[in-house]
């Protein structure tokens, strides 16, 4: 089997630039979220479909990304 | 696609390309190795005839913290059926860091024929090449034995506070321009590690992403050269880099020493995780100063 229909997208949540990519395995689609500096892995999500391993993959990622606090320097 | 010529490196043959491992991966003198924290990427699909290693409970002693020992590589070596004369090639999500890391304990290690796959995971998907969820059969016990570590490629605590007070070597800061400065902790998103932020006085921020191209790949020789050298790091004197765990630094560390060709470098692994939690330790914070400066 064959990765396809790879794309990636970045987006902003809770005020952090992120990517979204997602790829399809056979039937199942997966999709990862990662913040783009430094570009850790936030979220790996499996679905049935793009729109919902996105959606879940995004607020996982918001969720994590809202935690986050900034200092004042 | 990035007109980058692998050729060009200081030690190109530190690098395969994707290309180069679809077309070798089956070769039983080669082993494929896909690195990351975990394996829960791997299990979703990887480069077929790939093993996995985790960084964090095989590349790292689970105990204590510090790297594996002589004899912890050596069983991890022959588990994964690894010769003394194989080629080792590693990859892996989260920009190949974790496979940077276990190129770097591979070389601490003495094995001579390490590659890191170019673009690492990411491209590899990218690319539609084939992917496999089937773990290989592997013929384990070797008889692999490690040489004794070469710390001459890392760099410990009191080496790093004595950079720091003499500038007997440049500091490489590779996280965030946020995490440089203080404004957070560790990177967004990830659980805040230390007790405060700032950087190492002195070091200079030069985030590891600013080496690589989009697609995870390097960018080119002249256009390290113009990145690290534009910040004063340009191997006439010995580099130490770190970043909050010292995988990004792994990172790093593998530009500056195979692809730049620069001699002394060392990853500090202890990082802002060891400094940044230290008693007495001098920390500066506020955003990079420009080059020179």
């Amino acid at each position: 089997m064959r990765a396809e229909d790879f794309s990636e997208r970045q987006l902003e949540l809770e005020g952090w630039p992120v990517n979204v990519s997602s790829w399809r395995l056979g039937e199942t689609w997966h999709a990862k979220a990662d913040n783009v500096s430094p570009g850790a892995a936030l979220a790996r999500i499996t679905a049935a479909s793009k729109e919902e391993a996105e959606a879940n993959a995004i607020a996982r990622a918001k969720e994590l990304l809202g935690r986050t606090r900034r200092h004042v320097v | 696609m990035y007109n980058v010529v692998m050729a060009d490196y200081a030690h190109p043959e530190t690098l395969v390309t994707t290309q180069w491992v679809a077309d070798h991966a089956a070769d039983p003198n080669v082993r494929v190795v896909e690195v990351d924290v975990d394996t829960k990427a791997y299990d979703e699909g990887h480069v077929p005839g790939a093993i996995a290693w985790a960084w964090t409970t095989q590349l790292s002693d689970t105990l204590t913290r510090d790297i594996l020992s002589k004899e912890q590589f050596e069983k991890l070596a022959n588990e994964a059926g690894l010769s003394n004369a194989s080629t080792l090639v590693l990859y892996g999500d989260n920009n190949n860091w974790f496979a940077a890391w276990a190129f770097w304990q591979a070389k601490i290690y003495g094995h001579k024929n390490v590659r890191l796959m170019n673009g690492g995971r990411k491209k590899w998907l990218a690319e539609g090449r084939e992917i496999s969820t089937e773990k290989p059969a592997i013929k384990t016990g070797t008889g692999y034995r490690a040489t004794a570590p070469d710390l001459s490629l890392r760099a410990f605590l009191p080496q790093v506070q004595e950079a720091q007070r003499n500038h007997a070597a440049a500091l490489v800061d590779v996280r965030s321009p946020q995490e440089f400065s203080g404004e957070i902790l560790a990177p967004p998103g990830l659980p805040e590690t230390c007790q405060r932020g700032g950087h190492i006085p002195g070091a200079r921020s030069i985030p590891w992403g600013k080496a690589a191209n989009d697609d995870g790949t390097f960018k080119s020789l002249d256009e390290l050269r113009q990145l690290y050298g534009g910040e004063g790091v340009d191997g006439s004197k010995p580099v130490i880099a770190y970043c909050r765990i010292g995988e990004r630094s792994s990172h790093t560390w593998f530009v500056l020493k195979y692809l730049l060709g620069y001699d002394n470098v060392r990853n500090y692994d202890g990082s802002w995780t060891e400094w940044g939690n230290l008693v007495g330790a001098p920390v500066e914070r506020g955003a990079a100063k420009a080059a020179g400066q």
